[in-house]
């Protein structure tokens, strides 16, 4: 869509917004009311935002049409999960308990280069509380709901985000992921979303979940949005303690390189079972695409996630003990007594997790001796109807809250990137793939997830809210 | 009675309830009653993925990887 057709901005896309707002064809407070206006009439739907900082919004907007701000995402409405820090709201991590905070001071480093690149923000979104969870649904705030199927879930942990994206509400949000908060949203809802190498973006201003699992990244309707956003990201940042001093590597320049020399692999294994049909049906879309014929066998990973779910409960629950002590009445109950029996793991049994990891993160690079992308299945199943507690996997009846994260836990164990890309098979509810790339090789997933978008394999479906 | 005729030992089955119950106070935490089985729940999920951890032999050198700059 070229911006010569667009006549509603409030449903352009990253890229769209800034190449106009840059040439003068549009103002950003004009793309800002198109959007606020949006977020008023349709996000009652869906319960993506917490909160919309209009007042703030206008004056970044009128801030870029003065010319004192410009950038590679001039005028681009953005918003964040509500566990990053926007300077005069507290920090509510999705929590009752955190709304007590008093305001945080100054905004995160990802909304400040955000901003710092033209971008305006909009406000904060919907999560699953303290960010342990998969499914979007919250006790506090309400449950995000799913823009394809307001009956459905939006997957979490970054609900709100993958809701707000995928409702066209914004055309850039920023999420985090854990265990699968980004890829999950993202697949549920549709949309592409980067789950980053570990330590490549600050986790500066955001409330922490498992500091050695915690990524923060961009959920987008377009590849070519996802890069440009990352991109602005990129950085050294001393305030995180495993940011990376690599410099900022951008993906945009060779996103349209093609992949012709790439080696892409489907992962077998674990990761051709254990889900509904059509969880693999969208890997074999995307591998066809590709032309990838080769599978590959990541060792271990029923034992991978299973340490990595051991590590979580673990540090999460150091990270909230003192709130368990004296508020533990104040906790959604599912995350409360997930964190008390996290608190009480004997401390070998994760320190075993924590050395398995360390063999599972040789084995795992050495295989990208051999192949530079490997696919796997974002979730096991489509979303699922909001508040269902269980789920049929393989003929075994599981808890949902728990396990929609089982195949992407083994890959950000060991911080690999990823970009999930939406599949529609149907004319039902999206699903999601991985693409998953060697450390420090996000340029190559979002090369890969590019191609996808051109040759039409992928593409976020439009919902029809409103 | 012949030790041949002795059961194997199988391998113990915790009581999480009751392990539940004194790790709360060693950690500072009340627990309401209604908590308890849900916790004890979530505590044989975490004992079974402890369980499967647990079944890879690694050598006594691997050590732990806190952070994953590869």
């Amino acid at each position: 869509m070229t911006d010569e057709t667009i006549n509603d901005w409030s449903t352009a896309g990253a890229a769209s917004i800034a190449e106009a707002v840059s040439a003068g064809r549009v103002s950003a407070r004009a793309v800002t009311e198109a959007a606020l206006a949006r977020i008023a009439a349709l996000d009652p739907a869906v319960n993506a935002f917490t909160d919309v900082t209009a007042a703030r919004a206008r004056a970044q907007a009128e801030a870029v049409d003065a010319g004192r701000v410009h950038g590679p995402l001039a005028g681009v409405p953005f918003a964040v999960k509500n566990l990053i820090d926007i300077a005069g709201l507290p920090t509510r991590a999705g929590a009752k308990i955190n709304r007590d905070r008093p305001p945080a001071e100054e905004d995160a480093t990802l909304v400040r280069r955000l901003k710092a690149a033209g971008a305006i923000l909009v406000g904060a979104l919907n999560m699953g509380e303290y960010a342990y969870d998969f499914t979007g649904e919250n006790v506090h705030d309400g449950d995000s709901r799913n823009p394809h199927d307001p009956a459905h879930m939006t997957g979490g942990s970054s609900g709100g985000s993958g809701a707000a994206v995928a409702a066209w509400l914004v055309p850039l949000a920023l999420g985090s992921d854990t265990n699968g908060s980004i890829r999950v949203p993202s697949a549920f809802c549709g949309c592409f979303g980067l789950k980053p190498t570990y330590g490549r973006l600050s986790r500066a201003g955001s409330f922490p979940f498992v500091g050695s699992l915690d990524h923060l990244g961009p959920m987008a309707r377009g590849v070519g949005d996802l890069a440009r956003a990352y991109d602005a990201m990129q950085g050294p940042d001393p305030a995180d303690p495993v940011a990376t001093t690599r410099p900022p590597e951008p993906a945009l320049p060779g996103l349209d390189a093609g992949i012709a020399d790439l080696r892409i692999a489907v992962a077998g294994g674990y990761f051709a079972g254990g889900g509904d049909p059509e969880a693999f049906a969208a890997v074999a879309r995307v591998a066809e695409a590709l032309g990838a014929t080769r599978t590959v066998e990541i060792p271990e990973a029923r034992r991978a996630r299973a340490a990595a779910y051991l590590i979580t409960a673990a540090e999460g629950a150091a990270l909230h003990l003192d709130r368990l002590r004296t508020r533990a009445g104040d906790f959604d109950p599912a995350v409360r007594d997930r964190l008390i029996a996290g608190a009480m793991i004997p401390a070998p049994h994760v320190e075993r997790a924590q050395r398995f990891r360390r063999w599972y993160r040789a084995a795992v690079l050495d295989l990208f001796g051999t192949v530079d992308v490997i696919l796997a299945p974002a979730t096991p199943c489509r979303a699922p109807r909001r508040g269902q507690t269980h789920f049929v996997i393989d003929g075994v009846e599981l808890p949902v809250r728990a396990n929609v994260g089982l195949f992407t836990q083994p890959i950000s164990f060991i911080g690999l990137p990823v970009v999930a890309v939406p599949v529609r098979l149907d004319a039902g509810l999206p699903l999601g793939v991985q693409v998953i790339a060697a450390p420090w090789r996000e340029d190559v997933a979002l090369r890969v997830a590019r191609h996808l978008e051109r040759v039409g394999a992928v593409a976020a479906p439009v919902a029809t809210l409103g | 009675m012949p030790l041949a005729s002795v059961p194997a030992p199988g391998p113990a089955v915790p009581d999480l309830t009751a392990y539940a119950a004194a790790a709360a106070p060693l950690l500072g935490l009340t627990l309401d009653p209604a908590w308890i089985e849900p916790v004890c729940r979530n505590l044989a999920v975490l004992s079974a993925a402890a369980d499967l951890v647990a079944g890879f032999p690694l050598p006594d050198e691997a050590e732990a990887a806190p952070v994953f700059e590869a």
